[in-house]
């Protein structure tokens, strides 16, 4: 070039023209790289934002209000006959133990309207709580502890800081009255704040201040284990089938487009295949996690094949060769070769998709999964709900106390997810081959 | 299976250089592409015959005909007879799976398996049931990568990975795991044209070692390669076989004006 230039008489490096286009190459390249940190930036902020505003709302779900109480276990409410007939201290009233100790503490409270008030700062969870320790230890009886309560929603969200009590007293949920106990059992030291185990192991329940993710959790557990049981094998052996065994002509093509179609079908159209289907011809039990799993397997197909053939397809071809080289047979050549070499994609394909099934509500709207359950199931036919559905049903609730606990279940879903795509990552990293 | 003679036993002398493959009239199809036009070629036992032309003549085309390694590529289509000790090896009794044990492949690039040495000269033993326990296998595996030449390097390390040896050696384990099935015949496409010059003369002398037991066929782009190792080559032009004959007759006084052309760089 330099030769040419020279030849010509002058040095084409040097001329005015090629300065100009050096200089907007240059110009270009930056600002191609200035748009793409722009969008980077862009991105990245919305998470922080999306992060930041659940996290705010929901980090107090974690945290429960108890109120301590002097509680005398009275033998005349537990145990009037003096027998210790466990029948009797199964059903004695408790909740007037509860009654009998905000009365003390407050003896100026006349007027029923007023006492419901006072007894309402205490959780009906409280009932629960003393009938246990009685059972446990029916030497309580008679005796007169302090006894950690669960505050009722109302309690929990003033201590929160969530009722404004600058508003008029009409508009707002906790009158004043109730406040000025409040101050009172706070200024005494009975009103704490504990980490919320209550939210791990309950069950969804009406009252905000008793409800818990663990029934929910463990619906998403059974559904997506019949997802994965379901959907893996079938997903696995399809694309080897396709990848290495099936004839490549129109008939393969057509299932492959439609395979490809499958999975951006709307989730809620699996679930109208999964009521047709499952509930209205196998006639299988409404709301249970078997149709649930069965239907996210129908929609995680797609998901499986698709990641899976293109670890399989990852494969050197001469790895395949080596092997019918040697005389293997074809069958022989992919499950003694290509599938465990393709696994590592294969697997991180499938908790891809299985991440997706945990967080799809949709399609378990239309099999019942979204009705009100309270238990904690106990197997794949019961009645059960799964963690997205309690955040949209927890999200549809007036209480306001309810709105920390979606963000809380929101949360709590998004860690299952990190740490299933961070499992993923890891086998991916940890069985990746280089060629 | 029915192409495996007695061929091993009376072979001994191994001076016997009878035909063992005779092709007659091969056409192949790639689709519409005719990559291969009416080949005939007689292959001798217990020597090297090199296969030479430029790229695209067919030459390797024909080699994967031979162990059949053809019906694995979608739309190829195979014509003409090909005679393994006087069977047809496209033949409806002959198990393709079976002829390819027979007929061991070594490919262009070392294709191990990303298994240890030892798992990839056992894999072929293994799943034709070649050896009856652990020592057998043992033995088997030792042998193989002794006829390889292989053994010294890698007797220490029998366990380790077969993808962590250098080029050259990763060839030879690939040899090692062709000789493993006990075949007749050995095709080589180009084995050595991923490899260094040093790496290529061990390999090269591992073939003529080979020659004594085995028949080889080797596809080469080097003429002083087809020239050093084989004794019968056969020249490749345009899906179509122009010349072939002694090694020696074939470079040094050819009969055709295109090999002519070929051999002494006026083209290809």
């Amino acid at each position: 070039m330099t030769d040419q230039a020279q030849k010509e008489g002058g040095n084409a490096w040097q001329s005015e023209a090629f300065l100009k286009n050096l200089k907007k190459r240059k110009r270009s390249e930056r600002r191609f790289r200035l748009t793409g940190l722009l969008a980077i930036l862009t991105a990245l902020t919305l998470l922080a934002i999306l992060l930041f505003s659940i996290v705010s709302k929901g980090y107090t779900a974690f945290v429960q209000t108890f109120v301590t109480l002097d509680i005398t276990f009275a033998e005349e409410v537990i145990d009037p006959n003096g027998t210790l007939d466990p029948a009797e201290l199964r059903s004695a009233n408790y909740n007037k133990l509860v009654q009998n100790a905000l009365r003390e503490k407050f003896p100026d409270v006349k007027g029923r309207r007023d006492l419901r008030r006072l007894f309402g700062l205490v959780s009906g969870d409280a009932n629960t709580k003393l009938r246990k320790m009685v059972e446990n230890d029916p030497e309580l009886i008679g005796k007169t502890i302090p006894v950690s309560l669960l505050a009722g929603d109302d309690v929990d969200m003033v201590k929160k800081g969530y009722i404004d009590r600058n508003l008029v007293e009409d508009d707002r949920r906790v009158k004043d009255k109730e406040l000025a106990w409040l101050d009172v059992l706070e200024a005494d030291g009975d009103i704490k704040l504990h980490f919320n185990t209550g939210f791990f192991t309950n069950g969804d329940s009406r009252e905000p201040e008793k409800a818990g993710i663990a029934g929910a959790m463990v619906g998403s557990f059974y559904t997506l284990v019949i997802t994965m049981v379901i959907a893996f094998p079938i997903g696995v052996m399809t694309a080897i089938y396709l990848e290495e065994f099936a004839a490549k002509n129109k008939l393969t093509d057509l299932i492959e487009v439609n395979i490809n179609n499958l999975a951006a079908v709307p989730s809620i159209v699996f679930g109208l295949l999964g009521l047709a289907i499952f509930l209205n011809v196998a006639h299988m039990p409404r709301s249970a996690p078997v149709v649930g799993g069965l239907t996210l397997a129908l929609m995680t197909l797609p998901t499986i094949i698709i990641a899976a053939r293109a670890a399989i397809r990852a494969v050197p071809d001469s790895i395949r060769q080596a092997a019918l080289g040697l005389g293997a047979s074809k069958q022989q050549a992919a499950f003694h070769h290509i599938l465990p070499l393709s696994m590592p994609g294969i697997l991180t394909g499938t908790i891809i998709g299985l991440s997706q099934a945990l967080g799809e509500t949709a399609p378990l709207l239309m099999i019942g999964m979204v009705a009100f359950i309270a238990d904690i199931p106990g197997g794949f036919n019961d009645p059960a709900t799964v963690m997205p559905v309690q955040i949209f049903l927890w999200a549809d609730s007036p209480e306001r106390a309810f709105v920390e606990k979606t963000s809380g279940a929101i949360m709590v879903l998004l860690g299952f997810l990190i740490l299933m795509n961070a499992f993923a990552i890891f086998l991916r990293k940890k069985f990746e081959r280089r060629w | 299976m029915q192409i495996q003679a007695e061929e091993n036993v009376e072979s001994h002398p191994n001076t016997d250089h009878g035909v063992i493959i005779s092709t007659r009239d091969v056409n192949v199809y790639y689709g519409d592409n005719h990559a291969l036009q009416g080949v005939s070629l007689n292959i001798n036992k217990h020597q090297v015959t090199s296969l030479i032309g430029p790229s695209g003549c067919g030459k390797s085309t024909y080699l994967r005909c031979i162990n059949r390694m053809n019906d694995t590529v979608d739309g190829c289509r195979v014509t003409g007879e090909i005679l393994l000790d006087g069977v047809d090896i496209y033949g409806p009794d002959v198990d393709e799976v079976l002829l390819r044990a027979r007929v061991g492949m070594v490919f262009q690039k070392p294709n191990p398996f990303p298994k240890s040495i030892y798992d990839n000269v056992a894999y072929g033993p293994r799943i034709h049931g070649l050896a009856q326990n652990k020592d057998d296998l043992d033995e088997i595996v030792l042998t193989s990568l002794e006829k390889a030449g292989l053994i010294k390097e890698v007797q220490d390390r029998l366990h380790s990975s077969g993808t962590g040896l250098s080029g050259g050696q990763q060839q030879r384990l690939c040899i090692a795991r062709a000789l493993a099935v006990r075949p007749d015949i050995i095709l080589m496409d180009e084995p050595c044209s991923a490899l260094d010059p040093i790496a290529t003369a061990k390999v090269e002398e591992l073939i003529d070692e080979l020659k004594e037991n085995y028949t080889i066929i080797i596809v080469t782009h080097s003429m002083q390669q087809a020239a050093r190792i084989s004794q019968q080559t056969a020249f490749f032009h345009l899906g179509e076989i122009v010349e072939t004959g002694n090694t020696e007759k074939l470079f040094t006084s050819p009969s055709d004006e295109r090999t002519q052309g070929y051999i002494t760089g006026r083209f290809g």
